[in-house]
């Protein structure tokens, strides 16, 4: 993950998360299938979603507004979210 | 007694698990074993670098891995203190054989002392605001930090929905969470998970402490806490604690559990304004206690001292013993110079190290002191246990700012209600 990033993916945010808000044991977030599993079911509350957002932002160089990202999303969702705020910012 | 002055219908409370997580070792075994042999948890300190301090030696829990110890998630969410919490919590209730996804959820309190909340936790964040940016602030922060961070962690990992809350007296919080949870017994709660844990041992929880001027300074554990002797110069600062499960009698019945003992008395005063001329609580607190708990002073067998280690409170202390049992009427121990002062987790893990006393039939002994000032006249145990088999114990607690705490407890009445046999196994005589 450098500030250059132009396309993040699941693993890059996932790993962003295990280290800001650490991991559940029992839920294995390598899994193939937790891509569409809402955070909150995945054991993240809504502090743990402000924490990805602003370790995101520092780490991609982007603004992320208070409130777009939410614990109901999927870590596919996410992504979608921030890969089209690096292309706002790259365009 | 209600505010009414009424005695209430009593509802009798038992302590049926225990855990402990203490410079004297993690788990009640190890924790106990330490006690009997007088093996001190005190060392110079290891969880950063103290040679810029005037205090050098702390008790600190040996060992403690919290990636082993806690729920992965809540490693970076939550302080040390609550890590610790958290451990102790998980031993009391497998202890009590308490399922508590089998029993009503919001049957089960949970009550918490703490004394300096998040400090390590904090300064971290507040390393990350000043060298980086109100950005780098973690969202976190915003609970590790609170008092109530452990009750609420514990509240929401046991699935414990009944009253819960913190008590913030300073080393007097332990007695007063366990008062408490008494309290809660009397109104609907069928048991608490209730006790104490700090874990201030940061540069910023030292310098933060060492601002009472009542720590020791020096860097020899032998010598560094002392109290009641003339060479008393301060306490030694610690971390750790111990959880209970404080249960109605009637709960543990139901469940088919014995118990280590009963809560027979408690009472909670506040000194006078130190200019005031008013005396201080201690001795008027010991009598409440010892009224709520139906006794008389000669039917305390043993007294688990504050022993705060500075001469003049010290003095104070033996004061109100000798005032309420005469001069050397009672047998006075104080264990936590194996552990230093744990603030919010040491009137906890005396009471918890009170009722193994009472379960073992030994007072254990005050390792270190060798000889009491002229000026405190009481029995201190020292050099080794005795084998007494005490029935009663007073625990006492004093917390800066005046909270002045005590609680009487008793074995079990029956062998048969009793834990004594398992823990009785394997460990000294």
């Amino acid at each position: 993950m450098t500030e250059n990033a132009t396309v993040v993916t699941a693993t890059d945010l996932l790993q962003i998360l295990r280290k800001v808000a650490g991991s559940d044991e029992g839920i294995d977030l390598d899994g193939e299938d937790v891509g569409d599993v809402p955070l909150n079911e995945l054991g993240y509350d809504s502090l743990a979603v402000l924490e990805l957002a602003a370790c995101t932002e520092r780490v991609y160089a982007i603004r992320i507004p208070d409130s777009d990202l939410k614990n109901e999303m999927t870590p596919r969702e996410v992504v979608a979210y921030v890969n089209a705020r690096l292309a706002e910012a790259r365009a | 007694m209600s505010a009414t002055g009424i005695r209430e219908e009593r509802t009798r409370a038992v302590v049926t698990g225990i855990g402990v997580v203490a410079p004297t070792g993690v788990g009640t075994h190890q924790h106990w074993e330490s006690v009997l042999a007088g093996k001190s948890g005190l060392g110079r300190i290891t969880r950063f670098d103290p040679s810029g301090y005037p205090v050098q030696v702390a008790g600190e829990v040996p060992g403690y891995d919290a990636a082993r110890q806690v729920p992965g998630r809540l490693v970076p969410q939550s302080d040390r203190f609550t890590h610790f919490a958290i451990t102790a919590a998980a031993a009391a209730l497998a202890d009590a054989s308490v399922d508590p996804s089998a029993l009503p959820e919001y049957e089960m309190a949970v009550v918490t002392a703490s004394s300096s909340g998040g400090t390590e936790f904090g300064q971290h964040e507040m390393e990350r605001l000043y060298q980086k940016g109100p950005s780098w602030v973690g969202a976190y922060q915003s609970i590790a930090w609170f008092y109530a961070a452990s009750t609420g962690q514990l509240s929401i990992r046991h699935g414990m929905r009944g009253p819960c809350g913190v008590l913030c007296c300073e080393q007097a919080g332990g007695l007063d969470a366990l008062g408490q949870a008494w309290r809660l017994l009397r109104s609907g709660s069928r048991l608490a998970l209730v006790g104490g844990t700090d874990a201030s041992l940061c540069p910023y929880g030292l310098v933060a402490q060492m601002a009472t001027g009542c720590l020791a300074a020096g860097d020899d554990p032998a010598r560094a806490y002392l109290p009641f002797t003339t060479a008393a110069h301060g306490f030694v600062p610690g971390e750790g604690g111990a959880l209970m499960i404080v249960e109605s009698a009637e709960s543990a019945r139901q469940r088919g559990v014995g118990s280590y003992g009963e809560l027979l008395g408690y009472a909670a005063g506040l000194d006078p304004r130190p200019d005031s001329g008013r005396p201080r609580v201690l001795a008027a607190v010991i009598r409440r206690a010892l009224r709520d708990a139906g006794l008389t002073s000669d039917q305390v067998d043993v007294v688990f001292a504050d022993a705060a280690g500075v001469r003049e409170q010290d003095e104070a202390e033996a004061q109100a013993i000798a005032d309420v049992f005469g001069p050397g009427g009672v047998p006075v121990t104080a264990p936590k110079t194996l552990t230093g002062r744990l603030y919010a987790g040491g009137a906890a893990l005396d009471t918890a190290t009170a009722l193994l006393a009472l379960n073992h039939g030994i007072v254990p002994h005050t390792a270190g002191p060798d000889r009491l000032a002229a000026s405190c006249e009481i029995d201190l145990v020292m050099g080794w246990p005795r084998h007494i088999r005490p029935r009663t114990a007073l625990v006492l607690a004093r917390g800066r700012g005046g909270f002045t705490s005590a609680l009487v407890v008793a074995r079990g009445a029956s062998s048969t209600s009793s834990k004594s046999e398992p823990l009785v196994k394997g460990l000294p005589a």
